[in-house]
């Protein structure tokens, strides 16, 4: 985890302190699991999940679209459950486990089924709603086996481009290859 | 630590602190990753077709993509294009986004690789008019090479999925041939190109080239491109235009710690719209995203509006509506056939309504954003997403004074376009940034402009507001014998070099229907003057002035008692091509009752007198391509639910089915939720909207859970796809909601305008 950032452990001197003494090393943080790796992040609590995953760790698959969580660009999944990364701020993310898009196939580059739905429906138009569509879907399916379309309407997420129709197959897609997979 | 010592122009050390205090030294090569042209399509194998494609040794084909993708699927369609005419191997085509293909030649910028802009519908016919050649020039190639191997004539020679098959059945891969064939001298004259017979790629369904990279999170858009670690900027802008700054506390902001600068942004004077900074800003460095965006709350930035406050629209549509009672006024008349003022008096009937429709913002997906990395001697990399590279190329070479060949544009796919990136006033701003004085510690690093939502509802170029009124006049056979139609809107050519006489061009069409089939005809436009930025917004000279005379039309028939697709159909009359003074034409009227009928059949029209619901049809000619909308909707408490939308297009040959649903799915859906509720407001001379709270775009209610669509087939030449879904759809839904609530309404957004009028 040599991931250099922004608020990496070892600050960057500016010319404002460069006759300041150097600051001590930081040994205290916020430390959390993103995609199974473990971070401590010692900047900003206050720092938005989001631009922790993106600027700080360069995870830039979830996406800005608008800081309110109205979007849904931003969504991931912590400690089970979709939230909008705009919204959560680190303070709130101690010894929480994060999945972001990048997170979702396994090891060997297999996709998740929603991942696969996706592709399998060409759901995608200019795409950047998508990694926050398919957090969002990852979500609902592991709640609802079989969602209605007004489950799916909840949501909420947007789609710019309105490929609403092919991401409401995707989902049901993804929810029938779920249940085969869990069957089997 | 780390950074860069250049040794020449394209070798540099790269030094970066490594574990325990080591110091880690690499040399790079510009060559080797900071070419223009992706490394995958460099080479100096088929130098003759430039850079569109490459047949690596190993199989693989590597085809580069010239025209911006921003969510159109035109990376997928063009190379599909390129594929087909080669006999590539789809399965083996890896499909890269080129860069603007710039060079120089005599000390001018030369443009290697023709068309580059993804707007207006062009990219498809621009394509198939050349990029075929591209391909069909490979498999010559290619089929020349093997026949040299095999020893037979290459006319007996067929091409198919990555192979040379001779009539024999031998067959060798295109891999095997491709070294031989950059041997072989080009032809005197072009190949001939393929037989639509043979097609295999052309016409059938391909899922979208960056499909994978999208889901798993791997495609970097330009937002998410961190080349040399960009210093991130993000500017407190003026929000009145031609406003100035009341105050704001620089010292709050810089004190924060990661802000870097504190810096002053002051837009270049005298430049065309869309190629300079828009606003007066003030532009906060900070190291991260949060950090420049809490700087900026910090600056608490007040401003003052300047000497002529923008009006409401409120208020340019009373101007609109003066002008049109105004007999002195003078608009321009851009088509005018017979005489409708004479033919007014002696009609039995006659007709008029006033549309109203609002300033509407593009909110496209991925706000603006733009990394510039400079070395002020050597060159600068520009990595944004845009719909026209060319657009960008001239900004930056004009601020920067760089040879072309020191300029690498390059051009990610964009999360959405629809008009807003024609614009390069976010480039300039980063441009700006690089070029400003910055304190030592961050002047060589890249600069990333960031835009929040809010900066890109308040900093668009609108499409804009624009006052419809039209009159019909009436024979004793129902027959329309007069159309006169008068339109007035702040122009989006206005402050872009065309003459006063052009600036109607960008607000509507001379030869749109009903224009040639009613034998006296006059459309004139009324100039009305706003401040605001204004640009095209996905099909726009089609798409306000063909929801007034669409829903016109059907007042026509109301009022006559017809069914208004038979109304339509009879006014369209037998099939015949009527003169179109622009790019599609001529206009084929049996192709346009076509789709009509394609539409309402899908629909059950039959039901359209009987039905409790409402049904609405409308239908388009955009550039080239054929489009109707039928829409049934029911009536709630509140407004309307939407049950069905189907629509039909002809587009000519198709590509590509799966991109064309796709493309008329969204844009279908992106024309209805705007029409149903979207506007841009000004108060106080300034933008009201703030967010997507209050530009709300997520329309899963009223909508209905898919659209349906008819795809015509076609062997036509093929038009664009991507605006062409846009321009019918919100008057069919008017039509609609007439049937299902006897409430006409001429004033969008049509929910809003609904509730009033119920």
């Amino acid at each position: 985890m040599a991931q250099q950032g922004p608020t990496s452990p070892v600050p960057v001197p500016t010319a404002q302190d460069a006759h300041q003494p150097a600051p001590k090393p930081v040994r205290e943080g916020i430390d959390l699991i993103v995609n199974d790796k473990r971070y401590r992040h010692t900047g900003d609590k206050a720092m938005p999940l989001l631009w922790y995953l993106r600027d700080v760790l360069r995870l830039t698959g979830a996406k800005y679209g608008c800081d309110q969580g109205d979007c849904g660009f931003c969504t991931v999944i912590v400690d089970g459950k979709a939230v909008a990364s705009c919204q959560t701020k680190m303070e709130k993310l101690s010894g929480k486990r994060v999945t972001t898009v990048e997170g979702l196939a396994d090891k060997d580059g297999k996709l998740h089924p929603v991942q696969q739905a996706w592709i399998d429906e060409d759901a995608i138009m200019c795409g950047f709603c998508q990694p926050g569509q398919i957090m969002a879907a990852v979500d609902l399916l592991s709640r609802q086996k079989n969602p209605s379309d007004a489950d799916i309407d909840k949501i909420g997420n947007l789609c710019r481009c309105g490929s609403y129709g092919r991401i409401r197959k995707a989902i049901k897609r993804a929810a029938d290859t779920l249940k085969k997979d869990g069957k089997a | 630590m780390s950074g860069e010592i250049r040794l020449s122009r394209r070798r540099f050390l790269k030094y970066a602190a490594g574990a325990a205090g080591a110091l880690v030294i690499g040399i790079g090569s510009v060559d080797a990753a900071e070419r223009p042209v992706p490394l995958a399509l460099l080479g100096d194998t088929w130098k003759q077709v430039g850079p569109y494609l490459r047949v690596a040794a190993d199989g693989r084909v590597f085809i580069g993509v010239r025209d911006p993708d921003n969510g159109e699927g035109t990376a997928t369609s063009l190379a599909r294009i390129i594929a087909e005419e080669m006999d590539a191997d789809w399965s083996r085509v890896v499909v890269e986004p080129l860069g603007l293909g710039v060079t120089v030649d005599n000390d001018k910028a030369k443009f290697l690789y023709g068309h580059q802009r993804s707007g207006d519908a062009t990219s498809i016919p621009a394509a198939w008019a050349d990029l075929r050649q591209a391909g069909a020039l490979a498999r010559w190639l290619l089929l020349q090479a093997a026949a040299r191997r095999l020893g037979v004539p290459a006319d007996q020679l067929r091409g198919e999925a990555g192979m040379a098959i001779a009539a024999d059945g031998r067959r060798i891969s295109y891999a095997d041939l491709a070294s031989t064939a950059a041997e072989i001298e080009a032809p005197a004259t072009p190949p001939p190109l393929k037989a639509a017979e043979r097609y295999q790629l052309i016409g059938q369904p391909a899922g979208d080239v960056d499909a994978h990279a999208v889901v798993t999170g791997s495609l970097a858009y330009a937002c998410d491109d961190n080349i040399g670690d960009p210093v991130i900027a993000v500017l407190a802008r003026c929000p009145y235009p031609g406003g100035t700054l009341d105050q704001a506390d620089r010292d709050a902001a810089s004190r924060l710690p990661g802000v870097h600068a504190v810096i002053d942004l002051t837009p270049e004077q005298g430049q065309p719209a869309g190629l300079a900074a828009q606003a007066p800003a003030i532009v906060v460095l900070a190291s991260d995203t949060w950090t420049a965006l809490s700087a900026r709350a910090a600056l608490k930035a007040t401003w003052k509006p300047g000497p002529n406050v923008e009006p409401s629209a409120g208020t340019l549509e009373q101007q609109a509506l003066n002008l049109f009672g105004d007999e002195q006024a003078t608009p321009i008349t851009v088509r005018n056939d017979g005489d409708v003022l004479a033919t007014r008096k002696k009609a039995a009937r006659a007709l008029e309504a006033t549309y109203v429709q609002p300033w509407v913002a593009h909110a496209t997906a991925e706000t603006p954003n733009c990394i510039v990395r400079l070395d002020p001697d050597t060159s600068i990399t520009v990595i944004a997403a845009t719909q026209a590279p060319l657009q960008v190329y001239s900004v930056v070479q004009r601020m920067t004074g760089l040879k072309p060949d020191q300029i690498d544009i390059r051009v990610p796919r964009g999360g959405g376009g629809f008009g807003r990136r024609l614009e390069a006033d976010y480039v300039a701003e980063a441009v700006a940034i690089a070029l400003a004085k910055k304190p030592d510690t961050i002047r060589n690093r890249p600069i990333k402009v960031m835009w929040t939502r809010e900066d890109d509802l308040a900093h668009d170029y609108y499409r804009p507001m624009a006052v419809h009124r039209l009159n019909a006049s009436l024979d004793k056979k129902k027959n329309i014998i007069g159309w006169h139609q008068r339109m007035a809107s702040p122009s989006a050519l206005v402050n872009r070099n065309v003459p006063d006489n052009r600036l109607w061009q960008s607000e509507l069409v001379p030869d749109a229907l009903p224009a040639g089939l009613v034998p006296n005809f006059r459309s004139d436009w009324y100039p009305l003057s706003s401040q605001l930025q204004r640009g095209e917004w996905r099909g726009s000279p089609h798409v306000t002035p063909t929801f007034a005379s669409e829903s016109f039309i059907d007042e026509l028939a109301h009022s006559l008692k017809a069914n208004p697709l038979d109304f339509r159909l009879a006014l369209l009359g037998d099939a015949r091509q009527l003169a179109y003074n622009g790019r599609g034409g001529p206009i084929d009227t049996g192709r346009l009752a076509n789709v009509l009928k394609l539409a309402a059949d899908k629909l059950d029209w039959s039901r359209w007198l009987r039905s409790e619901n409402g049904l609405g049809i409308a239908c388009a000619y955009v550039f080239g391509a054929y489009v109707a909308h039928a829409i049934e909707v029911a009536p709630t408490q509140d407004g309307v639910d939407i049950l069905r939308v189907v629509v039909a297009a002809d587009v000519g040959r198709v590509i590509n089915p799966k991109g064309l649903e796709a493309q008329l799915q969204g844009a279908t859906m992106d024309a209805l939720s705007t029409a149903l509720s979207l506007a841009i407001t000004v108060k106080d001379g300034k933008v009201q909207q703030t967010g997507l709270r209050d530009y709300a775009l997520s329309p899963t209610q009223p909508m209905p859970n898919e659209v349906e669509t008819i795809i015509v087939p076609s062997t036509a030449e093929p038009a664009g796809a991507s605006v062409v879904g846009v321009p019918s759809a919100a008057p069919a839904l008017a039509n609609a909601v007439f049937r299902a609530t006897a409430v006409r309404v001429r004033r969008l957004p049509l929910l809003r305008e609904l509730a009033r009028l119920r």
